[in-house]
């Protein structure tokens, strides 16, 4: 399979701060890959890069096998989704979506036909003569993204596209791009804040932190085997066991992540090789599920969060109560100190 | 009591207030029309054209508003490349004494006419330059300029960056992204800007005062005519002209920049 971004070893500083730290990435072509982390973690930095608004400080970026360093946005075959979809507002819809064919000079005709198309493949063949004032958000998110398509770019940007919207159209969203994607098999390359999104969209994650990548997997090998405190933490929740805990388990001098779902309250279960005795300190009914802080001895708190069925309502642990508390160690995952060594 | 209407009295405060500030205007344009050749007599004693007539058939009338539509015209033109390209300059990029290079441009709004007159007077004398058209465009320049910055700035403020990014994203040079993308949104802008700073042009006396030199601008020759009343009504007539050229601008550049209140292109 053949690389369509690469990164080697790039940074972007402004002034002092570090935005983008020493990255090295390869993004295979037709890939959906994510790159998730929280606001300023340099994820967005990365995606101004790729586009051309950014150049790097340091380091060299190659697209489709061309170096790109340098290269300004126009002269690369990427397109870009933009947060706030940055329509034009002087221009209708399919002006909108022609005006990357426009200033390429393609043909009034053959634009307007392709401008027409890229609109039907939105669902949204009839607006075009519409200016985007008159579209609601979920309409104008469509048109910034028949208007990056219609180039038939070999890349595909998207700045948290979907922050804008409410959960309903972003979930139906997310179905959407995820089979537009396959349907072109074109690389997309997603930006978000939201572990859900990238998790359920994705091919691959990277999980920015501080202008560093932490990790870089597959959403299954994220969220099961995370490398780092923080992307246990960040990506779905997490119990980070570490100091006095781990201790007493003879572990000393590592931390684990454990998560919440994978303890077991008052189990019978002999294969929870893990046993504990601890005190409920607070209960929060999540409606699918419960969860539990339970103090261990020693004062270390754990979350533990358990499916809620029809059975278990009535005997389910009150806060105050002794419980014995249980995992299987395999369900602890070893975590590195900082990103990189593994 | 709070209610939706405005009450009785500040009703006919307003309207007092619109009477006292737009009474003479009408007094003015009552007597362009007055049969009287020297006389105001209230009310005119007949109502006629024929000033008109007699204003438009005279050489001194004619060269003034001809000079003043001169210099007007090449003081918009001026402040239109200067202001813009200042706005572009100022609106985004944070360097070293920003603050300070903007408060200096607008500076000369705020500054009472005569000293920004006597300031260019004595400069123009330091520099051994001859007053004449041109030193009165400069001179006009220097507040024209402001308004076409601050109209034009305003837009580039309300207009996202993100438009600039996406136009280059999508395959458009620097050219093609002003010619296409930044233009079109200045456009009414810079068309406003532009407008108000010819009214302003077309009827500043003071500063043309200072540095016309020989030259008879239009408010100049009007000024002239009130130390030497000659045909009344003629200085009545061209007073209109003046308010008519003045105020068709003023009035286009409110309508071409009213609404649109939101920011261009960042809408969700």
């Amino acid at each position: 399979m053949t690389t369509a971004v690469e990164f080697s070893s790039v940074s972007r500083r402004f002034g002092e701060v570090k935005a983008v730290d020493q990255v090295s990435l390869k993004i295979a072509e037709g890939e959906f890959f994510s790159m998730l982390g929280p606001s300023g973690s340099g994820k967005t930095t990365c995606l101004r890069l790729i586009a051309g608004f950014e150049q790097p400080s340091d380091g060299y970026i190659i697209i489709h096998g061309r170096d790109a360093t340098g290269l300004p946005p126009y002269q690369r075959n990427v397109n870009t989704v933009f947060q706030d979809y940055a329509l034009f507002p002087h221009m209708n819809v399919l002006d909108n979506i022609a005006y990357g064919l426009m200033v390429k000079g393609v043909a009034k005709k053959e634009r307007l036909t392709r401008a027409a198309e890229a609109l039907d493949m939105v669902a949204l063949g009839e607006y075009g003569s519409r200016k985007p004032a008159q579209l609601s958000g979920g309409q104008r998110q469509r048109i910034a993204l028949a208007r990056a398509l219609v180039n038939r770019p070999k890349v595909l940007l998207l700045d948290e596209p979907l922050g804008a919207l409410d959960l309903k159209l972003r979930e139906q969203m997310q179905s959407e791009l995820k089979s537009l994607q396959r349907q072109l098999g074109i690389t997309f390359i997603f930006v978000t804040h939201d572990q859900t999104e990238a998790l359920s969209m994705s091919d691959r994650v990277a999980v920015f932190n501080n202008g560093r990548i932490e990790q870089m997997d597959s959403p299954r090998n994220l969220y099961n085997r995370p490398a780092t405190a923080f992307v246990a933490e960040f990506v779905g929740t997490s119990n980070v066991l570490s100091g006095s805990l781990t201790e007493q388990l003879n572990l000393s001098g590592k931390s684990f992540a454990l998560r919440p779902e994978y303890i077991t309250l008052n189990s019978s279960d002999e294969q929870q090789d893990i046993r504990l005795q601890g005190r409920v300190c607070d209960v929060q009914y999540q409606g699918a599920n419960t969860r539990y802080e339970i103090e261990l001895p020693g004062g270390a708190r754990v979350n533990a969060s358990e499916a809620n069925s029809i059975l278990s309502q009535a005997d389910a642990p009150r806060a105050g109560d002794s419980v014995t508390v249980s995992w299987h160690s395999d369900a602890m995952i070893e975590l590195q100190a900082q990103a990189g060594e593994r | 009591m709070h209610s939706e209407k405005a009450s009785v009295w500040l009703k006919a405060a307003a309207w007092g207030g619109l009477v006292f500030l737009h009474f003479p205007i009408f007094i003015i344009a009552l007597y362009a029309f007055n049969t009287e050749e020297s006389a105001f007599s209230f009310p005119p004693p007949g109502l006629t054209t024929k000033w008109f007539a007699v204003a438009f058939s005279r050489n001194d009338v004619l060269e003034s508003i001809g000079l003043s539509l001169q210099i007007a015209c090449m003081a918009t033109l001026l402040a239109l490349l200067l202001g813009t390209l200042a706005a572009a300059a100022l609106y985004r990029r944070n360097f070293f004494g920003r603050d300070s290079i903007t408060l200096m441009m607008i500076l000369p709004i705020a500054l009472p006419g005569i000293i920004t007159g006597l300031a260019l007077l004595s400069a123009f004398k330091a520099l051994d330059i001859q007053p004449g058209i041109m030193t009165i465009v400069i001179g006009h320049a220097t507040f024209c300029v402001v308004i076409v910055y601050n109209n034009v700035v305003a837009r580039f403020r309300r207009t996202s960056h993100s438009l600039i990014e996406a136009s280059m994203d999508l395959g458009a040079d620097g050219w093609q992204t002003f010619r296409y993308i930044i233009l079109p949104n200045l456009g009414t802008a810079m068309l406003a800007g532009g407008m108000l700073a010819f009214a302003l042009s077309f009827d500043e006396l003071i500063v043309t005062t200072f540095t016309a030199g020989h030259e008879k601008p239009l408010p100049i020759w009007l000024l002239n005519q009130l130390t030497r009343p000659r045909d009344v009504p003629v200085t009545n007539v061209v007073a209109l002209m003046v308010m008519l050229v003045t105020m068709i601008p003023v009035l286009l550049a409110y309508l071409l920049t009213r609404g649109g209140e939101d920011v261009a292109g960042s809408g969700k």
